[in-house]
């Protein structure tokens, strides 16, 4: 039983100037499909955003509205109806829900924003395979739907050292996009430009590394189920000035709370580690779990994929390259297990929860014998929870429940 | 409420398991003096008052002679009675380790889902596992065996002893192996060999979840009404498995034990 009442935790003030940089984004795409005044391109969440910004798109993330789908607890709804027309169950969930919803013709942000009827028409689709397979096809159907190109990256997979080679692939095959996208925005492509949004992203990147590097303090300012809603203007806006700001405004907040001992949990027992997906509609109740065990999972591999430390301004399409492949997505088993052994010490970990989703073999880790593998190199306890990032049909939230509250019984011994 | 409570002699763990619940109260030297077991059904909370009830009619002992008492199980925080909670694989833990003390493997096999729980030579768990989100190798797909082959469920067991050949159900599934029965019907196996053949199946499931190293303990429901099965792994995993007494009542007897040792903390 906990041994110190969990209560309320505290709010994190900048929430709301996210919440406006969400809105503003949505709506900024929305005013330019309707006025037609600037080209919209989608965009995998981690592909080349920089580029398509640079030479004056505006750009949506799929990934991002599979998520709203995903935590606004619809995705179950639409996922049927993309494996009706052929899109297995067994393949990622953001893909089957977000289709599922457009088949449907209806969007969580008509809810959210009145007056966005739709999500915003592409005019090009741009996607990179360093996360999965799945970025292709799902982008392949609305390809097919809009009748727009699809242009992307093929990025290695399972890379173990990042070699010149690697880099030079992508990099090449970057600069490749180039005259298809000029010919779809009308721009002309402007190096200094590149230099200057790839410079904002690396701003906003270091600044998200130290948002999430606060939660190494005791106890943890910040917990995993806060970075998943705050890592938005991450994903959607790196490249700005916004988000840059956000970051600013976010780490003072949190930093200030480090100093005052301020707890994501009260009466921090224990700290772990989470790998793989969200469970986009559980986020709150696996909060409140977790508050009501004094246990802060302080760090995860998800919310680390948007911290591109290799963006060099001086050299674009390199740099681009090389951060797009050191990603821990696109990496073998071995440099992951390095990279987690290095949270373990970083964070002051207790332990690692390992979440085996459903629909998401990419960012799932513990199917290879990794948990096994880093319980023995280091003595760390783990535990693999069974679950899925959208489709609740994959998910017991009695089982679930059980083997966390299991598993904080096993540290507290 | 619980300082009075523990100078009490007798401690209560209740079991809300998916399946059954299972009562247990213990005296102070940890012996069993009563215990009930009843079907789960949809009140949880009336199915745990009347088998904490029929355990404390066959102890002898009134509610107010209970210290205090655990629950556990699926539906331990349906029953408002009990003064903590705590999960079953940690029950399940404590009660085997007090049959066999030392380190352990245990697998508790329930109507609804396996556990496999590690446990060193302190008692204190190393791991564990659910299994996954399927009836494969649980109480669940015996009931279904049964239910397909038209046999009441207390006599799959003494069925299967009297197998004389063997047959391989080899799918992972409870549906697949469903069809697969009736297919080894259709090509004239007997029904006694298709029924081993289940357990076999039960076997095979619990040793692709992990390791069983050390000595390794059967624990739950399935085992209680089928002894054979702990016959059936021990041949496959090549090493005597061991029985607690009452297999089905470990994980309330965990719970009554944590409480129990409460009280020694004071
Ligand atoms: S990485 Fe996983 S969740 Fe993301 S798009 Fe690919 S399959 Fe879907």
């Amino acid at each position: 039983m906990p041994e110190v009442k969990a209560s309320k935790p505290p709010k994190i003030k900048a929430a709301a100037k996210m919440k406006q940089i969400m809105s503003d984004h949505f709506y900024e795409l929305d005013k330019a499909m309707k006025s037609k005044t600037q080209k919209i391109a989608w965009c995998t969440s981690v592909g080349p955003a920089e580029l398509l910004r640079s030479m004056g798109f505006l750009v949506y993330f799929p990934e991002n509205h599979g998520a709203i789908l995903g935590a606004t607890r619809q995705a179950t709804d639409f996922i049927p109806i993309a494996n009706s027309i052929g899109y297995s169950p067994e393949i990622c969930s953001y893909l089957t829900s977000d289709v599922g919803a457009y088949l449907k013709k209806k969007t969580p942000l008509s809810q959210v924003y009145p007056g966005i009827e739709s999500v915003p028409k592409p005019d090009i689709l741009v996607f990179n395979t360093n996360q999965c397979r799945d970025v292709q096809d799902w982008f392949s159907f609305y390809a097919r739907e809009f009748k727009v190109p699809i242009i992307g990256i093929e990025t290695h997979r399972g890379v173990g050292e990042v070699q010149a080679a690697h880099i030079k692939s992508v990099a090449d095959q970057m600069q490749g996009l180039v005259p298809k996208l000029e010919e779809i925005s009308g721009q002309k492509f402007d190096l200094g430009e590149l230099k200057r949004v790839v410079g904002l992203s690396l701003e906003c990147s270091q600044l998200w590394r130290k948002v999430l590097e606060t939660a190494s303090a005791v106890p943890s300012p910040i917990n995993f189920f806060d970075g998943t809603i705050h890592m938005g203007p991450a994903v959607v806006m790196r490249g700005t000035q916004v988000a840059v700001d956000y970051y600013k405004e976010l780490l003072a907040e949190l930093e200030e709370r480090v100093k005052n001992k301020v707890a994501a949990v009260a009466g921090e027992k224990h700290r772990l580690y989470w790998d793989g997906m969200p469970i986009w509609g559980k986020l709150r109740p696996m909060a409140e779990l977790f508050n009501s065990l004094n246990t802060c999972v302080v760090a995860s591999t998800y919310c680390n994929s948007w911290i591109f430390d290799d963006f060099d301004p001086g050299d674009p399409f390199n740099s681009m390259a090389r951060a797009y492949v050191q990603l821990f997505i696109v990496r073998s088993d071995e440099a992951k297990e390095k990279y987690i052994e290095d949270m373990v010490k970083k964070f002051k970990l207790d332990g690692i929860i390992f979440h085996d989703c459903k629909t998401c073999p990419n960012n799932t880790n513990a199917r290879y014998g990794m948990p096994q593998r880093l319980q023995k190199r280091f003595g760390i306890p783990n535990i693999v929870v069974a679950g899925d990032l959208n489709d609740l049909r994959c998910y017991s939230e009695e089982q679930t429940k059980t083997v966390i509250e299991a598993f904080v019984e096993q540290l507290n011994k | 409420m619980m300082s009075k409570n523990v100078e009490k002699k007798y401690f209560a763990g209740i079991d809300i398991g998916a399946s059954a619940t299972k009562a247990v109260i213990i005296d102070e030297a940890k012996k069993i003096v009563g215990s009930h077991v009843c079907r789960s059904g949809a009140d949880l909370a009336g199915s745990a008052q009347a088998a904490y009830d029929e355990a404390l009619k066959q102890a002898g002992l009134k509610a107010g002679d209970v210290g205090l008492l655990a629950a556990t199980g699926f539906g331990r925080n349906n029953f408002p009675a009990a003064h903590c909670t705590i999960t079953e694989i940690s029950c399940h833990s404590l009660g085997s380790f007090h049959y066999f003390p030392k380190a352990i493997t245990i697998i508790d096999i329930g109507g609804q889902d396996n556990k496999l729980i590690h446990v060193d030579q302190n008692g204190c768990i190393m791991n564990f596992k659910m299994n996954r989100k399927c009836a494969a190798g649980t109480g669940a797909f015996l009931e279904e065996v049964a239910y397909k082959m038209d046999i009441p469920l207390e006599k799959l067991n003494g069925l299967a002893r009297q197998s004389t050949q063997d047959v391989s159900l080899g799918s992972f599934c409870t549906v697949f192996t469903g069809t697969e029965i009736l297919t080894k019907i259709r090509e004239g196996k007997k029904k006694e060999d298709i029924i081993r053949g289940a357990f076999c199946s039960v076997a095979r499931r619990i040793i692709e979840m992990d390791p069983l190293i050390g000595a390794v303990v059967l624990t739950g429901g399935v085992v209680a009404h089928n002894n054979i099965l702990a016959e059936i792994l021990g041949s496959v995993i090549n090493k005597k498995v061991l029985v607690p007494p009452s297999p089905q009542l470990i994980g309330a007897l965990g719970a009554a034990l944590l409480v129990s040792a409460k009280k020694k903390q004071k």
